[in-house]
């Protein structure tokens, strides 16, 4: 039986070991950039086929556990995968497919010679590894992992803009660090564990629950940063338009979603006793989140830091479902993380070939897209599109299970708001599409007509990844509405972890 | 022993978060390191103080006797030094090369990402 557990479990560990692999090969061919590329394409379609397998065995045999080194849990390091985990990884692969191939085309010789690829690599694992660490301490290691890897990825280049960004992005980050490592351990000190499964069952005994709430407050606090929330995202916008746009695109997809994955993990997991105060503060800051980031992107004309506020907004969608606290709304969210996600890692990819097209990022410099290059219109409008909402987008039918699901448990105040910065999202996807794509090209000055195609493909692949979602959006719903019945209900996560007690 | 070891915690969170709030670049990083010390400190100090009774199950005896030294939150501090020293490895060399780059080490001065 144990033997047969570990075989099958074997689908756990292959999304941090593969990444961690392709990284050590590619520090061993430092010197043949070739090498480098070919293994890099290998190692992510090596992850996105290790997450796919991953999120199938879950699919039918429940949560998977692995107790690392065969220490019985709570003791050992634990690693468990439910279906909101390996969903994530399925995102995380999809975005290395996309962005290795993406990089190959547009990275530069300079940086891919000074360690792109393996660096790239070991922050997938840093992800993947916090996306299926069962234990609350190794989650801390690999949120710096990635980290360190993100901060190498954002300076790498060291030109001006970048290193100023990174100043902010390392100091907020850092803070956020010590922050969670704090609340870490508190925890330790009241539970006496960091088995997460485990936390779960001491906290639910614990004679003042008042500690946990101000504990929780703690993880809120340094989650919210790292995830990007009002009033903590101001790092955001300040530095993700800075590095290269291969780079933008996978910390814009994946990192952020990191932090509201903890978020997601430590309130349906962990602090669930004071609903009422957590689960209503969590709404609040969604709400607050949604506005400023659409309002910041509304008044933006650089094309990439319009979308880097437009992430900020997307977050407080997600945390709506989180705040909501029901099934049927965090179901929603997990959809609209799937969603967001993909449409806004298109959207940075599309801003790159429109800068590859005509040298610049300022939207009043932009213009005469559509005509000039009509099938990366099409491309644009996709991904914008559904983040606005628009039927037979994934974005609305995400924004309508969302919405449905706040009017259904009488919140009308944060239903109404998610409306409102719908149509602001609309506006402001409007915008770059009349400045960039429809308007004439103010000033014929450089312009490149040629697209490379390996530019193209990755676009082409996400944009069609979105269109299925958008119309088989019932399979993808199903699979959401399982994984947040899981969240919700953590009594299987538990038994999953720590065996039949 | 908890009494002083709460008050260091706070001074250094204190002196962490004033260090942070300087225009100096080399003081914020300074800042930082002084939080990742005050949070390792705390790690201690909540895994409850107890002296020379290391976790050592004496020759005979079956388990350990309360009360003994918890040796998991030492393991934790330990693996959170050595990620801090690396952070701030790439923090100073980061302030080194924006110092360079942008020639001044006065944040305010640095807002050339930041505009609205």
């Amino acid at each position: 039986m144990m033997q047969v557990n570990t075989v099958m479990n074997i689908w756990i560990v292959l999304p941090i070991l593969i990444p961690l692999l392709t990284a050590v090969g590619a520090v061993l061919a430092w010197n043949w950039r070739r090498v480098q590329r070919v293994l890099s394409v290998i190692g992510s379609a090596a992850l996105l086929g290790a997450g796919l397998k991953l999120l199938l065995t879950v699919w039918t045999d429940g949560i998977l556990a692995l107790q690392i080194g065969s220490w019985p849990a709570p003791f050992g390091i634990t690693l468990a995968a439910d279906l909101f985990s390996a969903i994530m990884v399925v995102l995380a692969g999809l975005l290395a497919v996309t962005v290795t191939l993406y990089s190959l085309a547009s990275m530069d010789m300079e940086r891919e010679s000074f360690g792109y690829y393996p660096i790239l690599h070991i922050l997938l694992m840093g992800v993947c590894g916090a996306f299926l660490s069962g234990d609350i301490f190794n989650l801390y290691v690999w949120f710096e992992v990635l980290l360190i890897a993100s901060f190498v990825l954002l300076t790498l280049g060291g030109e001006r803009a970048q290193l100023e960004g990174a100043i902010k992005y390392v100091t907020l980050n850092l803070m956020a660090s010590a922050l969670f490592l704090a609340g870490v351990g508190v925890l330790y000190g009241i539970a006496g564990t960091l088995n997460m499964a485990d936390l779960a069952v001491q906290l639910a005994k614990m004679e003042h629950p008042e500690i946990v709430t101000a504990v929780s407050m703690l993880f809120l606090i340094a989650f919210g940063i790292k995830a990007a929330v009002f009033p903590l995202f101001f790092w955001l916008p300040a530095s993700y338009h800075t590095p290269p746009v291969a780079v933008s695109a996978i910390f814009s997809g994946l990192l952020t979603k990191v932090g509201v994955y903890a978020l997601f993990r430590v309130f349906t997991l962990l602090f669930v006793h004071n609903i009422r105060y957590t689960h209503t503060m969590i709404l609040i800051i969604a709400g607050f989140t949604m506005v400023t980031g659409v309002l910041g992107a509304v008044a933006q004309t650089e094309f990439r830091r319009l979308l880097s506020f437009h992430i900020v907004s997307q977050i407080g969608y997600l945390l709506m479902g989180l705040g909501l606290y029901h099934p049927a709304a965090m179901a929603a969210a997990v959809f609209f993380m799937v969603h967001v996600v993909l449409a806004k890692s298109t959207l940075f990819l599309v801003s790159g070939v429109v800068h590859w097209l005509q040298g610049t990022y300022d939207l009043k410099k932009l213009g005469g897209l559509y005509a000039s290059a009509p099938g990366l219109a099409l491309l644009f409008l996709i991904p914008a599109l559904s983040l606005a909402g628009i039927p037979p987008l994934p974005g609305f039918f995400a924004k309508l299970a969302l919405v449905g699901a706040g009017l259904q448990l009488g919140q009308y105040v944060i239903s109404a708001v998610a409306l409102a910065v719908s149509i602001l999202t609309l506006f402001s996807m409007i915008k770059i599409w009349n400045e960039a794509f429809w308007k004439p090209q103010p000033l014929a000055a450089t312009c490149a007509s040629a697209q490379p195609v390996l530019l193209i493909i990755p676009i082409v692949l996400l944009a069609l990844v979105i269109l299925g979602i958008g119309f088989f959006a019932g399979p993808l719903f199903t699979l959401a509405a399982r994984a947040a019945e899981q969240l919700s209900d953590p009594a299987g996560y538990i038994q999953a972890v720590l065996g039949g007690a | 022993m908890e009494i002083i070891l709460a008050i260091v915690i706070g001074v250094l969170y204190a002196g962490g978060l004033y260090m942070m709030k300087r225009r100096s670049i080399v003081k914020l990083v300074i800042g930082l390191a002084l939080l990742g010390h005050a949070a390792n400190l705390l790690i201690f100090t909540m895994g409850r103080l107890v002296r020379g009774r290391p976790p050592i199950i004496p020759t005979g005896a079956g388990q350990l006797q309360a009360p003994f030294a918890d040796p998991l939150p030492q393991a934790l501090i330990l693996t959170a030094i050595v990620i801090g020293f690396g952070i701030q490895a790439f923090a100073i060399v980061l302030i080194k090369r924006a110092y360079q780059t942008v020639g001044t080490d006065d944040l305010d001065d640095m807002k050339a990402t930041d505009g609205i």
